[in-house]
């Protein structure tokens, strides 16, 4: 603002609260009715901020909380937020940087599969958040010429590959299920979408429905995208992926060209 | 533009959505966090938007950190006002407190020294903020759990001067007046004798978690209880000072059944009533 001073006083302090949080000694000036309580009472903060940074993380990644436990997640979320605070006090745009942190967090070494689960969760936000956009009446389908028709897919729509079966993973540790076993190795596709009723499912799909996904969303027509998921398999059928996306209204809008 | 009405609201949470839509409750007005809507689309605009229709709206921004240094974060400035214009709430309201430091968003209302240097800083920050969404806004009380050796102004006059210098109105919590009272040995009556009700837009009530320690009680204003039972009493006497007001009871941890959160309504909703006929009588 022009005509007023910096405030660097207010900006040390600010900085050096926030050091404190992390264990630094207390600002200098911060005291209490009976100073010998000073620590205790700004305990609350350093509490308040690692919690609710935590339970945002736990909001956000359930279920990696489930896989690892609350114990073992809460200490794992309270080293990433140290170190990953948000930058926006959005906070629903947190974590992207989490299933990274997990790939290299030495104590979970043995599960090299928890970063693409937490891919998955943190994919299954963006879509969850993202812009509306009022499904298609299907009608408009009949008759076309797939050759002339490009499809419009929802914002939601997101294909993740991964490196591990962490689409069986994460379909095996939904509320209510039973953990069961899943094979310890092999890669996996997501097909990410929002439905009509605002849910966010998680379908696992096959190179060549990935394939046809991605060619719509690069604006091809459905006739090119699904003769190169085609060329991709040869048994790949287009019809059940096409109908799931139409169905869960994640397909906005189509355009004919001459 | 519209304001409030002074009846009792309650936060709109979204695991009470069905109850709220199956039988629309005659509450005064829904209030909610403004960063929980800030996503693009979805679920949570679709709710916010059926809310909408039928009640008044109270915005309530927990991230602007307005007492913090340097300049307000700009895009958050902006995604405040792209969601004032889509909703058109009947109030907007943030806190005396920080809660960005640098890039770093700490998701906490923290605390500041009141000097003549933070409070030109708030200022300044309260009217970018005014100037950004184009409606005047509500500045609220925090509770606070530590003291500063810096501070020379008094709170309450702190809080004065920032509704003098910006024009700014008042969001008065009196769970927030008790916790901070209480924790500093002070007197919350004294308190609120010396605070201008006459500014005040909107009132909070929560509840708060209770420590003891070798000074006496501490207290941490934690919104997962019911409200306590001197703090019904202090706004009681608010009330009859000032008669009815705009009065959401908040609960946002460990939530309660929604009969539970309504019964606190009525309870507020009640008090509000015995205020209005005591001030006609008064007069």
């Amino acid at each position: 603002m022009p005509g007023l001073p910096d405030f660097p006083a207010h900006g040390t302090l600010t900085f050096a609260f926030d050091a404190a949080l992390k264990g630094a000694p207390l600002p200098a000036g911060l005291t209490a009715t009976d100073p010998a309580e000073a620590e205790r009472r700004f305990a609350v903060y350093r509490n308040n901020v690692a919690t609710s940074l935590i339970e945002a993380l736990a909001r956000r990644f359930p279920v990696i909380r489930r896989l690892v436990g609350a114990e073992f997640f809460a200490a794992m979320a309270r080293i990433y937020a140290e170190d990953h605070r948000p930058t926006s006090p959005v906070l629903l745009e947190w974590g992207q940087s989490f299933p990274d942190f997990l790939a290299g967090f030495a104590p979970l070494k043995g599960y090299p599969y928890m970063a693409d689960v937490a891919r998955i969760e943190y994919a299954r936000g963006l879509a969850f958040h993202s812009a509306d956009a009022p499904p298609m009446d299907p009608v408009r389908l009949a008759g076309a010429d797939p050759y002339a028709l490009r499809l419009r897919l929802a914002p939601s729509v997101r294909v993740l590959h991964l490196g591990h079966p962490a689409v069986s993973i994460w379909l095996q540790n939904q509320p209510g299920t039973a953990p069961g076993t899943v094979a310890p190795a092999g890669a996996e596709i997501a097909l990410i979408l929002r439905d009509r009723a605002f849910n966010v499912p998680v379908r696992p799909v096959t190179g060549a429905e990935a394939r046809m996904v991605e060619g719509l969303g690069r604006g091809e027509t459905l006739g090119v995208a699904a003769e190169a998921a085609v060329a991709a398999d040869p048994d790949h059928d287009p019809q059940p992926l096409l109908l799931y996306l139409i169905g869960s209204g994640a397909i906005t809008d189509l355009q004919e060209t001459e | 533009m519209k304001t409030l009405p002074k009846a009792a609201g309650l936060g709109f949470k979204p695991d009470h959505f069905a109850a709220i839509m199956a039988e629309p409750p005659a509450l005064g007005f829904f209030e909610v966090h403004a960063e929980n809507y800030m996503g693009a689309g979805g679920l949570p605009h679709a709710q916010l938007a059926a809310i909408r229709a039928d009640h008044a709206l109270s915005l309530h921004g927990v991230g602007l950190s307005i007492g913090g240094p340097g300049r307000l974060n700009a895009d958050h400035l902006a995604r405040l006002r792209r969601l004032c214009d889509r909703y058109q709430p009947e109030s907007f309201s943030e806190h005396l407190a920080w809660s960005s430091h640098g890039t770093d968003y700490l998701n906490d209302l923290l605390p500041l020294p009141y000097t003549d240097e933070t409070l030109a800083l708030v200022c300044d920050h309260v009217d970018e903020a005014q100037a950004a969404l184009g409606r005047r806004i509500l500045i609220e009380n925090p509770s606070t759990y530590v003291l500063f050796e810096q501070s020379v102004i008094p709170e309450v006059d702190f809080l004065y001067e920032i509704a003098r210098r910006t024009g700014c109105g008042l969001l008065l919590d009196v769970n927030n007046v008790f916790v901070s009272c209480t924790n500093h040995r002070t007197d919350p009556r004294r308190w609120l004798a010396d605070f201008p009700l006459h500014l005040v837009g909107e009132i909070h009530l929560g509840g708060h978690a209770s420590e003891e320690l070798p000074s006496g009680p501490f207290l941490i204003d934690s919104h997962d209880s019911e409200v306590a039972d001197p703090v019904w009493t202090l706004f009681t006497e608010v009330i009859a000072r000032t008669g009815p007001l705009p009065t959401l009871v908040e609960w946002d941890n460990d939530l309660p059944d929604w009969s539970t959160l309504r019964a606190e309504a009525a309870r507020a909703q009640h008090i509000l009533d015995q205020g209005e006929h005591h001030l006609a009588r008064a007069s």
